[in-house]
């Protein structure tokens, strides 16, 4: 096959990709999962509870 | 089940200890080009060897261990879940340090590849390279055991930065023996160049920017209280970072023997590169988005967010001068050192600061650092330095690359290389001076660390209970 055929195959392949990974990240089905993997950080130790205080938003 | 905070604790003290041991050869070397004769004429003390000892020493010993030690501490939160193995954990911390103190004795001797950012001989890199496939073992090990069904972004880059390291630690370092102290690689001519640049640019892409990014995705929103403003652009940012950084590296080598059509691409690569970076710069700073007072009390944020600033000055800066008419300017002056500095002072080593400051009290059980003022007056001590280093080396840059391709009407040089350097003698004491506020700032730093961590008690946490939220998404007031 044309080498450069294929070349340009894989860029359009590249750019589908590109385009069906933020179509993932935008679908309203992962949201509830997404919000709670972002609280992962603000989770506190179990041990010593060192926050200072109000997490209430 | 506990986390393991051991090999934590110690990357953390090992992180302050080497950042001031690296930034005070950057001070010495600065003080050199100053004044050359503070070399003493004794051959260790060449400006040649210890600019390699300055480059390995913050880049890789500092910066490195800042990212042992905030990886493994974030990887055991967002997965809940302890370190594999306390053994391979204890090996990575020592073999890393047998590391440091191979390059420190090394790099002074003159034993050294000639490579930049891969000077280390042989023997060491075998030995990297080991401790290395260690550290992806146990990051990834713990990741594969996780007891929380959702791999957190933050180790999304974490491990990138891992698995790209491991590789072009190995594919550049490719070399053939012909003594204990020295090697050849195994490349020639400017297909070596190629490679060590795609090493080179990529030891800053993954190395300095996706680790520390994985830093900024957890220690943010942790310091913020607030969740990251984004987080499906995280994710964009993390595969539109990782699939165009590679490709950047020929902007090393504008004008070279680099085939053209190859230093076209990499400024091209360059030039869109600017997308994901602001991209997670924009993240970063807007997850204070409603909640900007608290830059005021909080200098720990200040640190945070001055640090996402710098990133994103430096990374409109360097896709700018990865254009081949900027880079005909720019190019072998010093401009490109402020550069570096602007990513490497205030980004890497402001965000390392600042997480730091987050996670050190928390390591042994306290609710903040001894002093807050001190941290304060750290935060200034180092914009301040990093202001004048970047700001002097900007000057002396451009006026360095304007006084090198001035000619006069019969095509003569209109400047000596000698008129070149003496007119930058007063910038290289301007970025001295900032050097040496920076360092003093890290003393501060070292000193706050002490007096918060000496005597205290290390704690055990306990390991948070396994969250699997793929059913129970609904389950929002469960953390509260």
């Amino acid at each position: 096959m044309d080498g450069n055929l294929l070349r340009g195959a894989i860029l359009v392949a590249l750019i589908i990709g590109f385009a069906g990974m933020w179509i993932w990240a935008w679908s309203r089905k992962r949201k509830p999962e997404f919000d709670r993997a972002a609280q992962l950080p603000l989770e506190e130790d179990a041990v010593c509870d060192s926050s200072p205080g109000e997490r209430e938003e | 089940m506990t986390y393991n905070d051991k090999v934590v604790r110690q990357f953390t003290v090992a992180t302050v200890l080497w950042g001031i041991v690296g930034m005070l050869v950057g001070v010495l070397i600065a003080a050199q080009l100053w004044i050359p004769a503070l070399n003493f004429d004794i051959p260790w003390l060449t400006y040649s060897r210890l600019r390699p000892l300055h480059t390995n020493a913050v880049i890789f010993a500092f910066g490195g261990c800042a990212l042992f030690a905030t990886s493994l501490y974030v990887v055991q939160r967002t997965c809940h879940v302890r370190l594999i193995s306390d053994k391979l954990a204890a090996f990575v911390f020592w073999g890393w340090q047998l590391v440091i103190v191979a390059a420190a004795i090394t790099l002074p001797l003159g034993i050294t590849q000639s490579k930049e950012y891969a000077e280390l001989e042989w023997p060491i890199d075998i030995l990297i390279a080991v401790v290395w496939v260690a550290y992806a073992v146990l990051y990834i090990g713990t990741i594969i055991k996780r007891r929380v069904s959702h791999i957190y972004v933050a180790n999304w880059f974490y491990a990138a930065f891992i698995i790209t390291i491991a590789l072009l630690h190995i594919v550049n370092n490719l070399s053939i023996p012909v003594s204990m102290w020295k090697s050849y690689p195994i490349y020639t001519g400017a297909v070596d160049g190629m490679v060590q640049w795609w090493y080179g640019h990529n030891a800053v892409g993954f190395f300095l920017t996706a680790g520390f990014l994985g830093m900024m995705y957890y220690y943010v929103p942790k310091q913020a209280e607030r969740p990251i403003y984004s987080y499906r652009l995280s994710i964009v940012h993390f595969w539109a970072l990782i699939s165009i950084y590679m490709w950047a590296g020929p902007h090393h080598l504008q004008y070279t023997s680099l085939p053209n059509w190859l230093q076209s691409l990499g400024m091209v690569f360059s030039l869109i590169l600017l997308a994901p970076s602001w991209g997670g710069m924009i993240n970063g700073i807007m997850t204070l988005s409603g909640a900007w007072h608290k830059l005021r009390t909080d200098p720990i944020l200040k640190f945070m967010i001055v640090a996402l600033s710098f990133y994103g000055m430096s990374t409109f800066e360097g896709p700018m001068m990865s254009i081949k008419t900027v880079n005909a300017l720019s190019h072998y002056t010093d401009w490109t050192i402020g550069h570096v500095h602007s990513g490497a002072l205030g980004w890497v080593s402001m965000m390392t600061i600042g997480s730091l400051y987050c996670m050190i009290p928390r390591l042994v059980g306290k609710k903040e650092m001894h002093s807050v003022p001190a941290i304060d007056l750290h935060f200034w001590t180092s914009t301040i330095g990093v202001v004048l280093y970047i700001a002097s080396m900007w000057i002396a840059g451009v006026m360095q690359g304007l006084m090198w391709r001035a000619f006069n009407d019969d095509g003569t040089l209109t400047y000596t290389f000698i008129e070149t350097i003496a007119a930058t003698k007063p910038y290289y004491a301007i970025r001295l001076l900032g050097g040496i506020l920076f360092f003093g700032g890290m003393l501060i730093m070292a000193w706050n660390t002490w007096k918060t961590m000496a005597g205290a008690q290390p704690v055990e946490v306990e390991a948070a209970e396994p969250a699997n939220w793929d059913s129970s998404a609904a389950a929002e007031g469960a953390k509260a």
